[in-house]
């Protein structure tokens, strides 16, 4: 079942950005979408609505960035939980520090492994 | 006192029209594929044109847009007087770097998309005004290039609009001599920078209708012609929705002009190429002018024409700090005679 | 005429000569590209946890597969034509993450190795970072102050 919800709600997610994208003004451009679900996943994060939607979607709700905006979020709630005051500061980029190092390193690898096409 | 070889506000006219002895046109595989295909000297297949950098790329298509119009005319780059060019990279490198390879007296120029019919106007003066012989002309475009700095990384994904334009890839070079045989340049309209408020970087064609259909309507005005004086009218790169904005604005001053304009940005692709609203690019006007437009004055299906470079004067900055896009439009009549 | 009222006329022109994006065929492709992503990232989560790794663990593991994927693709370039199809469904998912950073690294390799490829990985990265990290901070010093 969580398939089948993986799928729709990732889905769902995706074509808020797409209205985003082509309702709003041409100056909203992708890079603003990406943004907007960052902070927005961490917010909803915040007030504690992101976790039952990845509780029933898994990676539908994990994968958008939302879920990365979450992921932070929870990390620097659970920092201040467990380290007072630093963990705000430590927390958020621990818990997403798999994704950020795998961003960075499989990018500069592809970066030197491709060259560009058109 | 008015100058001596001035009509109105904007346009020149010429006592001995310079003529358009050589054009040649390079230009890469989207193009090449056009329903212009085979009015192009050179078609390249290879983005990289088998240089390491895209930007090396172009400015080797340049080169040899140069080198074949030179070819064609049967004369040396000593035979020369300025070259003039231009292009849509920061600093114009591409002509810069161009002219590094040939020891041409060398001005370069920008006009964005507008410049290929800068330089023809500009040529023309210098021949007219006795100061010199023959000069070069010639603009270029590459789609990886100016995507890049532009808009976005090629491989980054991203949705364009049916409003967006693509970036022609290509050169087009030209000389023009005092004396010769071919098609000759009997005035020029430099446009005004006009500006109404069009800020979408997806939407150039409307940014630069306005700047194109005032410069038509003051060309119009400055020779006191009607529209059927020339059998072809034809703009830059306004793309399919801009140059219907523009034959709105053209007849909104009386004039009407639908029968005979078409636009280089909607000739060069065919709507299966998926480019939406048409080519774009210094390379767009400047590859059709001088292929496809050339050819058919020569062959005579063409006597008179007024083409109208067109240029959206945008940079990334100033898209970023959310100003509006100005225009520019410069008009060329050649005929043949 | 006034430039004001020649502008706002203008405006209404462009407005009614500008083909309407195709919301509804975007909206249908965003929701089946998006969601096939997420259906692939809860195949890789599912498969991390038979393997013995906890939620967090595979969770995790999961994005650094995903995004090894996405570079892969955009090296073989591919993936731009996916959000090129997909629109939002390619870039919303953590794969378009990564999409923008190593487009623009590959691209930019020609500047060199710092100024080109590690300059221009956070392109579109650092401003998503930024506001992550910053959003997710303030959520913790809230969360100090008035849990």
């Amino acid at each position: 079942m969580q398939f089948f919800w993986a799928f729709v709600v990732g889905g769902a997610l995706c074509v808020i950005g797409q209205l985003l994208m082509d309702l709003t003004s041409y100056k909203f451009t992708p890079a603003h979408v990406l943004v907007t679900f960052v902070s927005a996943g961490a917010i909803i994060s915040a007030v504690g609505l992101y976790q039952p939607l990845v509780n029933l979607a898994g990676a539908g709700a994990t994968v958008p960035l939302t879920g990365f905006g979450h992921l932070l979020a929870q990390g620097a709630i659970n920092g201040v939980k467990q380290h007072g005051l630093l963990g705000a500061f430590s927390g958020g980029i621990t818990a997403a520090a798999a994704g950020i190092t795998a961003a960075v390193v499989f990018g500069y690898l592809a970066a030197l492994a491709f060259r560009p096409r058109s | 006192m008015a100058a001596r070889q001035k009509n109105g506000k904007q346009t020149v006219w010429f006592q001995n029209p310079p003529v358009i002895i050589s054009a040649a046109s390079v230009v890469g595989s989207r193009e090449g594929e056009g329903p212009l295909g085979k009015t192009f000297d050179r078609v390249v297949y290879d983005t990289y044109y088998g240089e390491k950098t895209w930007e090396k790329a172009e400015q080797r298509m340049m080169l040899e847009a140069m080198q074949k119009a030179l070819e064609k005319a049967n004369i040396q780059d000593s035979d020369i007087d300025f070259m003039l060019a231009g292009d849509l990279l920061n600093q114009i490198i591409t002509a810069n770097f161009t002219a590094r390879a040939l020891a041409i007296p060398f001005l370069g120029l920008y006009g964005a998309c507008s410049t290929m019919y800068e330089s023809l106007a500009l040529g023309a003066m210098l021949i007219d005004g006795g100061f010199a012989e023959r000069v070069l002309v010639g603009a270029s475009s590459h789609y990886c290039t100016a995507e890049r700095q532009y808009r976005f990384p090629t491989e980054m994904g991203n949705q364009r609009p049916m409003t967006a334009q693509w970036t022609v890839t290509g050169a087009g070079a030209a000389i023009l001599s005092r004396e010769g045989s071919g098609p000759v340049i009997t005035h020029a309209t430099i446009g005004k920078v006009v500006d109404l408020g069009q800020g979408d970087p997806q939407n150039m064609g409307a940014a630069m209708a306005p700047a194109a259909a005032d410069t038509i309507i003051s060309h119009l005005q400055d020779t006191s012609r009607n529209p059927d004086y020339y059998d072809l009218i034809i703009t830059g790169d306004l793309g399919a929705y801009g140059k219907k904005l523009a034959v709105q604005l053209i007849s909104q001053n009386g004039y009407d002009i639908s029968e005979r304009c078409s636009d280089c940005g909607i000739l060069i692709y065919s709507p299966s190429q998926d480019v939406h609203a048409g080519g774009s690019g210094c390379g767009c006007s400047a590859v059709v002018t001088c292929g496809y437009l050339i050819e058919n004055l020569i062959s005579g299906k063409y006597k008179r024409l007024l083409g109208i470079g067109t240029g959206a004067l945008l940079s990334p900055c100033s898209s970023q700090q959310g100003e509006t896009v100005p225009g520019i439009g410069h008009a060329v009549a050649i005929e043949m005679r | 005429m006034p430039a004001i009222k020649q502008k706002q006329l203008y405006y209404d022109m462009v407005k009614q000569s500008a083909p309407k994006p195709r919301v509804w065929r975007n909206t249908f492709w965003a929701f089946v590209v998006g969601g096939l992503i997420c259906l692939v990232g809860q195949f890789i989560i599912v498969f991390f946890r038979t393997r013995g790794l906890d939620v967090n663990e595979a969770g995790a593991a999961t994005s650094a597969t995903l995004v090894f994927l996405a570079a892969f693709l955009t090296g073989l370039g591919v993936y731009d034509e996916v959000s090129r199809f997909g629109g939002a469904g390619g870039i919303v998912p953590i794969t378009g993450f990564a999409n923008s950073m190593v487009a623009p690294a590959l691209e930019y390799r020609a500047e060199g190795m710092v100024f080109g490829v590690g300059a221009r990985l956070f392109n579109i990265a650092g401003p998503v970072l930024v506001w992550g990290i910053v959003t997710a901070w303030v959520a913790g010093i809230l969360y100090y102050f008035f849990r």
